[in-house]
């Protein structure tokens, strides 16, 4: 029954341990003037790279300059401005890096289309092999026909030689006796 | 001939993207791309450090190369560098400081303390400049050109190897454009 008790204790401080620092990294209170602007408002600090802290968005960091970012994000919104135009400020101000949508732009082809087109090379090589097989199996099954075919010829001739000869031989045969 | 090709395929392949990422070692991933590289400083209105009365903005820039130095007194890599700006101030350098969300008090006695090499010093206790700029940490550097452009921005401290080998080239560079273009504005 104790162990029971402190187990459940036990449990409580590891699920504290694990949401206290999420918890508290973003910790701001912001009103908003619609649940819109809200739902809009987090997915945009999910899609906003922190740049001092990287690979954690800016909801997620408790650095000071995420702390700014999401600031202006909810002064932006607040304003009146779309979701693009939110990015692109802070793309204009922190680079490329920020944003986890990187646009599409000759230095982020690689990114967005490379893993097609690796994707496109290797359908390109499978169909090449399977058509590469096919042809293959089939020049086998015809030169198996030809053969099988050749050696029927063969022995067909063999046996009419072999008919030929005995005729000519019973014929002699025959003159022989008269 | 086409099995052969078969094989070199992927062996193209794997060098390829070998030789691409071989590129990125050795890069520091937190240097990040200056997004404000070849664009004028952004408009701002701030007070100066030193006198409450004064006021600075972009076109304090305007006629002069000179350096704008992002510096905090909660920033230790600042005071590391701060001998060496020193240093800089008197060999002539321009250095514009741009105090970054700091108590004007801590940074005045800073400056008493430790030496003031600035020609002068915006107070951005809101970071608001800096958030423009895109500064991400102090200290950061910023090359700025005599039309106020910036050119070149170094992030971490400047010390004798970063100064010699690419700051100083690049403000020599903007130097001599200036007094090329000098006399035309003169003529006018």
């Amino acid at each position: 029954m104790r162990i029971q008790q402190n187990g459940g204790v036990l449990f409580f401080l590891i699920v504290l341990a694990f949401t206290s620092s999420s918890l508290l990294a973003s910790i701001d209170l912001y009103e908003f003037s619609s649940e819109e602007n809200q739902a809009r408002y987090k997915a945009l600090t999910k899609e906003l790279r922190c740049p001092k802290c990287q690979n954690q968005d800016i909801a997620d960091s408790n650095a000071p300059i995420a702390s700014d970012m999401r600031r202006e994000v909810y002064r932006l919104l607040e304003d009146g401005q779309d979701d693009r135009t939110i990015v692109s400020f802070m793309v204009d101000r922190f680079g490329e890096f920020v944003s986890y949508k990187p646009k599409v732009k000759p230095a982020t082809y690689l990114l967005w289309y490379g893993p097609w087109a690796i994707l496109l090379l290797g359908v390109v090589i499978i169909a090449l092999m399977a058509g590469r097989r096919a042809t293959k199996k089939k020049k086998e099954l015809t030169e198996e026909l030809v053969s099988n075919d050749k050696e029927k010829r063969d022995s067909g001739a063999k046996s009419a030689s072999l008919d030929q000869h005995e005729q000519v031989e019973q014929l002699l045969s025959r003159f022989k006796d008269d | 001939m086409n099995k052969r090709l078969v094989f070199l395929t992927p062996l193209a392949i794997a060098l390829g993207l070998g030789l691409i990422l071989f590129t990125a070692i050795g890069k520091d991933p937190t240097k990040l791309e200056t997004a404000r590289l070849n664009d004028s400083i952004p408009a701002f209105n701030l007070k100066s450090l030193v006198d409450n009365s004064k006021q600075f903005s972009e076109k304090d820039f305007i006629g002069k190369v000179s350096l704008l130095n992002v510096w905090a007194t909660w920033c230790p890599s600042c005071r590391v560098e701060h001998g060496y700006l020193n240093t800089l101030a008197d060999q002539g350098v321009r250095i514009i400081g741009l105090n970054y969300k700091d108590d004007r008090e801590a940074a005045l006695i800073w400056l008493k303390k430790l030496g003031n090499p600035y020609e002068f010093t915006i107070y951005d206790p809101h970071g608001k400049l800096g958030f423009d700029l895109g500064v991400y940490g102090a200290p950061e550097t910023y090359v700025v050109d005599q039309y106020g452009v910036v050119r070149y921005r170094h992030v971490g401290i400047i010390d004798d190897r970063v100064w010699s080998e690419t700051i100083k080239p690049l403000v020599d560079k903007y130097n001599q454009i200036a007094s090329k273009v000098q006399p035309k504005p003169q003529s006018k």
